[in-house]
């Protein structure tokens, strides 16, 4: 699975955690992404975003390995050719993924949905045998306390509200220990309160692990205050600080249409 | 509803096991110490065929309830348990049969064989024969749970081809070259281990067995289900891919319960077969498979003992119907199906418990949340 030559196009001092060269992927003839370059620094927040249909989520499939590109390079930590792996290779490796629709486990706790999510030995042998710790207590009280759950511990995560699930699923994500976060519409659904309080715990997760964000709401990006890649019709239109993008012709073109 | 119990054996389990102990103590001794018999023969055989059922049911919960995945061809991994240990029982006659052929069973000389095919070998042998019951429903569970789910077969589609495969095994074994006595199937048993099939004391004898085997089966069940693989089946249930992007196989858990649970289904066909006195291919018949569906929905999917209950009063419910009015029989299972999709979405058993509580807090004050 190594490929030595496979950063030849780079220069030398850059360390890209997930690099994606000349990908492209067709649906039934429909290039949902189509020549698709991007780089993600280690540490990085990055924020993705494109009108309906530029090929947000194809992407993330791409990278953690729900879709094989038709084309194309896509490589973790310049060594592991993520095209040959599957979901839950890709999990084990270090990618979390966030669901645009919150997706948590609705009939747990959301103390079993933080423990189950934690970084450990996932085959079934291992889990039928496992026993809860006092270090991993530990560590559930402290995503607790990251995600302000710490009240509802004991409850039916189906119980919760919407933004309550956008954390717990978040908080699930970092029980994994993930190295790159990707997180597909954090904001959508929630209060105004609730998206500047998403947008200061994604920028807070930053720095120590890589986070890409895919997201519509403009305030939110702006709270996020991070480089953006705008995507069209499958691949880079734009890549900059938000002001600096918003001001592209192109940019305002695929926006406010034709 | 209130948050799954965690201890091994809850307060449910433990009514039903307590109940299953007095039945198979009153059982035995209604039937043979009991001055009028109150506990006729037949009855003790009818109970154990019962209790099969309800292990079978158990079987498919474990699957449907906890891991989302609805198989219709669970009466299939029942038959070939049946089949092992008719195969043992047929080897057992020896020279009592009709053609008192010491080696090959009478369908075998009837169709002119005249030696014993290969895969009959060593069935004459007990433990080899137990082995067998959980071996070869555990294999075929095995290798068509490694394709369906490798590949991602899941929901109505997995439903279809696992209704296509006891199908396809019904065919199979109509076929008198397959060795498994054709239509007539596998019959005429004399006796297990020595112990003669015919009187009331075995009867009695694998009536508590199944009873035993009913326990053991719930409460492995519970085990597993209680285990934190039993909350990633949940999962599975619920959010697939969510499960899958946090790093977990869901093909191997998937396929890990499956074979689990034909094993289960293998044993409770190997205990029906001795009580009823035949094992033949209508077991592999698709209605079979969907009747166990209908159990567990009746009782309650997810909750092992109801799918247990609800086994136990179908078919107890089928033996007097199809007794009284026997062209009803099948309207009435459908009538019972919706109503209870209709009126007690949690099964009886959840309608029980339902109740119970109703009646403990008389007055529930509406849970609102705050």
């Amino acid at each position: 699975m190594t490929h030595p030559h496979a950063i030849g196009g780079l220069p030398p001092e850059t360390q890209p955690q997930l690099y994606l060269d000349g990908v492209s992927r067709a649906f039934d003839g429909f290039k949902a992404i189509n020549n698709l370059s991007l780089v993600i620094e280690r540490g990085e927040l990055r924020a993705v975003i494109g009108p309906n249909g530029a090929g947000k989520t194809t992407m993330m499939d791409i990278i953690t390995g729900k879709t094989r590109p038709d084309e194309g390079q896509v490589l973790w930590e310049q060594t592991v050719d993520l095209t040959k792996l599957d979901e839950a290779d890709t999990a084990r490796l270090g990618i979390g993924r966030k669901f645009q629709k919150p997706t948590v486990f609705e009939s747990h706790t959301v103390e079993d949905n933080l423990a189950l999510a934690l970084k450990a030995d996932r085959s079934p042998w291992a889990m039928l045998f496992r026993r809860a710790g006092a270090a991993e207590a530990a560590r559930i009280d402290e995503l607790l306390g990251t995600i302000r759950l710490g009240d509802a511990r004991k409850r039916l995560a189906g119980d919760l509200s919407h933004g309550q699930k956008q954390w717990l699923e978040i908080g699930m994500l970092l029980a994994q220990d993930p190295q790159l976060l990707l997180v597909d519409e954090p904001a959508a659904g929630m209060t105004d309160a609730e998206t500047m309080m998403t947008a200061d715990l994604l920028k807070s997760i930053a720095g120590e692990r890589s986070v890409l964000v895919v997201e519509h709401d403009m305030d939110f990006v702006r709270a996020l205050d991070c480089k953006v890649t705008v995507l069209h019709q499958g691949s880079v239109l734009a890549e900059g600080r938000l002001d600096a993008v918003s001001e592209m012709p192109e940019v305002i073109e695929v926006y406010l249409g034709r | 509803m209130g948050r799954p119990e965690k201890r091994l054996i809850d307060r449910r389990l433990g009514i039903f096991l307590a109940g299953l102990f007095l039945l198979t103590v009153a059982v035995p001794v209604g039937n043979l110490w009991m001055a009028g018999q109150p506990v006729p023969t037949y009855l003790v055989a009818l109970i154990g065929k019962y209790l099969c059922y309800a292990l079978l049911a158990v079987a498919l919960d474990l699957v449907w309830g906890y891991c989302g995945i609805l198989s219709l061809g669970h009466g299939a991994f029942f038959a070939l348990g049946g089949y092992a240990m008719g195969m043992y029982l047929m080897r057992e006659i020896g020279a009592r049969g009709v053609y008192a052929n010491p080696v090959l069973p009478d369908f075998m000389v009837f169709i002119g064989w005249k030696e014993l095919p290969w895969y009959w070998y060593g069935f004459d042998l007990f433990p080899f024969a137990l082995l067998m019951v959980l071996l070869v429903p555990g294999v075929l569970a095995f290798v068509f749970g490694w394709f369906a789910f490798r590949s991602r077969v899941t929901g109505v589609y997995l439903s279809i081809i696992t209704q296509a495969m006891t199908y396809a095994l019904l065919l199979a074994f109509f076929r008198n070259d397959m060795g498994f006595g054709g239509n007539n199937g596998l019959t005429d048993f004399k006796d297990i281990l020595g112990f003669d099939l015919a009187r009331p004391a075995t009867k009695v004898g694998l009536m508590m067995l199944s009873a035993v085997a009913l326990a053991g089966g719930l409460i492995l069940a519970r085990w597993v289900t209680t285990s934190r693989l039993g909350k990633v089946l949940v999962c599975v249930r619920d959010a697939e891919s969510r499960t899958r992007f946090l790093g977990y196989r869901v093909e191997h858990y998937k396929l890990f319960i499956f074979t689990l649970s034909a094993m289960m289904a293998g044993v409770a066909g190997a205990l029906y077969v001795p009580q009823v006195g035949i094992i033949n291919p209508s077991e592999f018949s698709p209605a079979n498979s969907i009747e166990i569906v209908i159990w567990v929905a009746l009782g309650g999917r997810g909750t092992l003992v109801g799918a247990a209950l609800g086994a136990i009063l179908v078919a107890a419910a089928k033996t007097i119907l199809t007794g009284a009015l026997p062209e009803a029989w099948l309207y009435a299972l459908g009538a019972l199906f919706i109503l209870v999709t209709i009126a007690l979405p949690t099964g009886v058993l959840g309608a029980l418990e339902g109740g119970i509580a109703r009646l403990k807090r008389p007055a529930p004050a509406q849970e609102v949340e705050a």
